[in-house]
């Protein structure tokens, strides 16, 4: 299977590999995927006084296009208010990637990593974790 | 040194261009049907046919009457085990083979189940061997064939066949073997080892595609095959079918260049495998599959613990290497051969098949070491297990979300 250069940059060229303080009220972090399943993604993000996200992070262990997907999470994740954030959809980083059908679940990883994410930060805040309303399982 | 670098000899081989010049006037100048028996275009073709006959048998220590062509080793596999199992099922219904084996044959007993077999699918130790102990107790008065693979594909593990036969014989049954990886590799020899039943493949020895052959003792016991193709009754009545002149000559000409070149080469892989194996290792967390004696002398499959095989893959574009990662796949599976082995999922999907061979240079193997090495530290860097592994978090305690 041929991947996009958009892919290939993502994953030669990773933006905003990192950790952020997991304990910090500031910081949600979202961890999903599994080992046996091939993909674990864990995404960060700082949350100023105002909901904006000010820095994002991931780390990834999985295929080319988990990491593309991550990388490009964190670019979006950037400056956004967190409940524009939380409308991030999975079928635009497919679009944005060009991801084939097979890879699609990548893009649902990422999603679930930023709503995870972010219901860690609300949670941690005081405020209640937001539901999905979609069912990706 | 060219690049991309090929390491991926198991699942297929370059043709060797000696092998292209011999096959060469088959498709033109000498394009007769070797069926034809009345005119010279015809018994120049059967001519070629009964010397590469000669050729294939040499390398197995066969009998020229005990091979017969086939498309390839899929083919064989699956005219040996139906075959078998349709000629012999009056005198009983079980078959063993292990989860180990190539899909052409784990299919293909699959098949047979639903026509009444009783199928025994042996586990594999730690190692990748079977337990002789195990197939001893399996067998059964019922037991009429066992199948079971001379090296494996995924990890190269060589079967202790010659005792693997010896237990089928005692009990009364035919011991068949897919030898695909191994013919022309390491010496194979049908008498010595006791086997009945043998499947090969062209390609997978410099060979062209789309060739191969089975081998079916004539003596001590005489084995029968009900065929699976019907037709003008070629091949001793075993496989119908215009034969491929071409491949054959083919085939044949790749089975005298591996008999005549398999001592030096088999050292001169090994010799590379090693090396490649010894440096990848230096990694932390890195582990090699499967039994490291017994062995094919070009395949090393490879653990790197905390980063996934296809994602390891595309950090290693300019090798052609193979994942046991199946994240490719709707199913997500990753292999099960490296399952069996008792490989854990996440290991499982952090496996990379190299496969060496004719064609492969030091300096290719000396890259290879380079670019994984290089490959593995880079996604380490981005892997969330990685950062745990090292922080001393054990990942068994964490409660992953699954998908």
């Amino acid at each position: 299977m041929a991947y996009s250069d958009k892919v290939i940059d993502h994953y030669t060229n990773p933006r905003n590999v990192g950790t952020l303080d997991k304990s910090s009220h500031k910081v949600g972090t979202g961890l999903v995927g599994a080992p046996e399943c091939g993909d674990v993604m864990r995404l960060q993000i700082q949350v100023d006084d105002n909901n904006v996200i000010t820095d994002a992070k991931f780390k990834t262990f999985g295929c080319g296009s988990a990491i593309a997907s991550s990388s490009l999470a964190t670019e979006w994740l950037k400056g956004k208010s967190i409940d524009d954030a939380m409308q991030i959809d999975n079928m635009d980083i497919v679009e944005e990637l060009a991801l084939p059908p097979v890879k699609i679940h990548c893009s649902v990883l990422a999603e679930d990593a930023i709503k995870a994410a972010i219901n860690d930060y609300r949670v941690k805040n005081g405020m209640e974790p937001i539901e999905s309303e979609k069912a990706h399982h | 040194m060219e690049l991309p670098i090929y390491l991926d000899n198991n699942a297929t081989t370059p043709m060797d261009p000696r092998v292209l010049e011999a096959m060469l006037p088959y498709f033109n100048s000498k394009f007769g049907n070797a069926a034809s028996r009345n005119h010279a275009f015809g018994w120049v073709a059967e001519e070629a046919v009964d010397y590469a006959r000669e050729q294939v048998a040499k390398l197995i220590g066969a009998n020229e009457k005990e091979i017969i062509f086939t498309s390839g080793a899929t083919e064989s596999d699956n005219l040996a085990i139906k075959g078998v199992f349709e000629m012999y099922k009056d005198k009983g219904n079980h078959v063993i083979t292990a989860t180990t084996e190539h899909k052409a044959v784990l299919d293909t007993c699959k098949h047979i189940e639903k026509l009444g077999a009783r199928v025994t699918y042996l586990d594999v130790k730690a190692d990748g061997l079977i337990d002789l102990a195990e197939l001893e107790a399996a067998m059964t008065p019922e037991t009429i064939l066992v199948s079971i693979m001379y090296g494996n594909n995924e990890i190269g593990v060589i079967q202790p066949v010659k005792e693997i036969a010896a237990i089928a014989h005692k009990h009364g049954a035919l011991f068949m073997t897919d030898a695909t990886q191994a013919v022309g590799k390491i010496p194979v020899d049908v008498n010595a080892d006791g086997i009945d039943l043998l499947a090969m493949s062209a390609h997978k020895m410099y060979g062209p595609k789309g060739i191969g052959a089975l081998y079916v003792r004539r003596k001590g016991p005489r084995v029968k095959v009900t065929a699976q193709m019907d037709g003008g009754g070629h091949e001793r009545g075993m496989r119908s079918g215009t034969l491929n002149v071409p491949g054959i000559v083919g085939l044949g000409k790749a089975c005298e260049l591996c008999n005549a070149e398999m001592e030096s080469e088999a050292a001169r892989l090994s010799a590379m495998r090693d090396r490649l194996q010894k440096e990848l290792t230096v990694l932390e967390e890195s582990y090699v599959n499967g039994n490291v004696e017994h062995r094919l002398p070009h395949v090393a499959n490879i653990s790197f613990k905390y980063v996934e095989g296809e994602g390891l893959m595309m950090a290693m574009k300019d090798l052609a290497v193979s994942s046991g990662s199946a994240c490719t796949s709707a199913s997500l599976e990753p292999s099960y051969v490296l399952k069996s082995l008792g490989l854990s999922d996440d290991l499982a999907h952090s496996s990379i098949r190299f496969g060496l061979g004719r064609f492969t240079t030091e300096e290719e193997v000396d890259y290879a070491i380079e670019v994984t090495k290089k490959a593995v530290t880079h996604l380490r860097d981005l892997s969330p297990l990685w950062e745990m592994f090292k922080e001393g978090i054990d990942l068994n305690s964490i409660e992953w979300a699954e998908h």
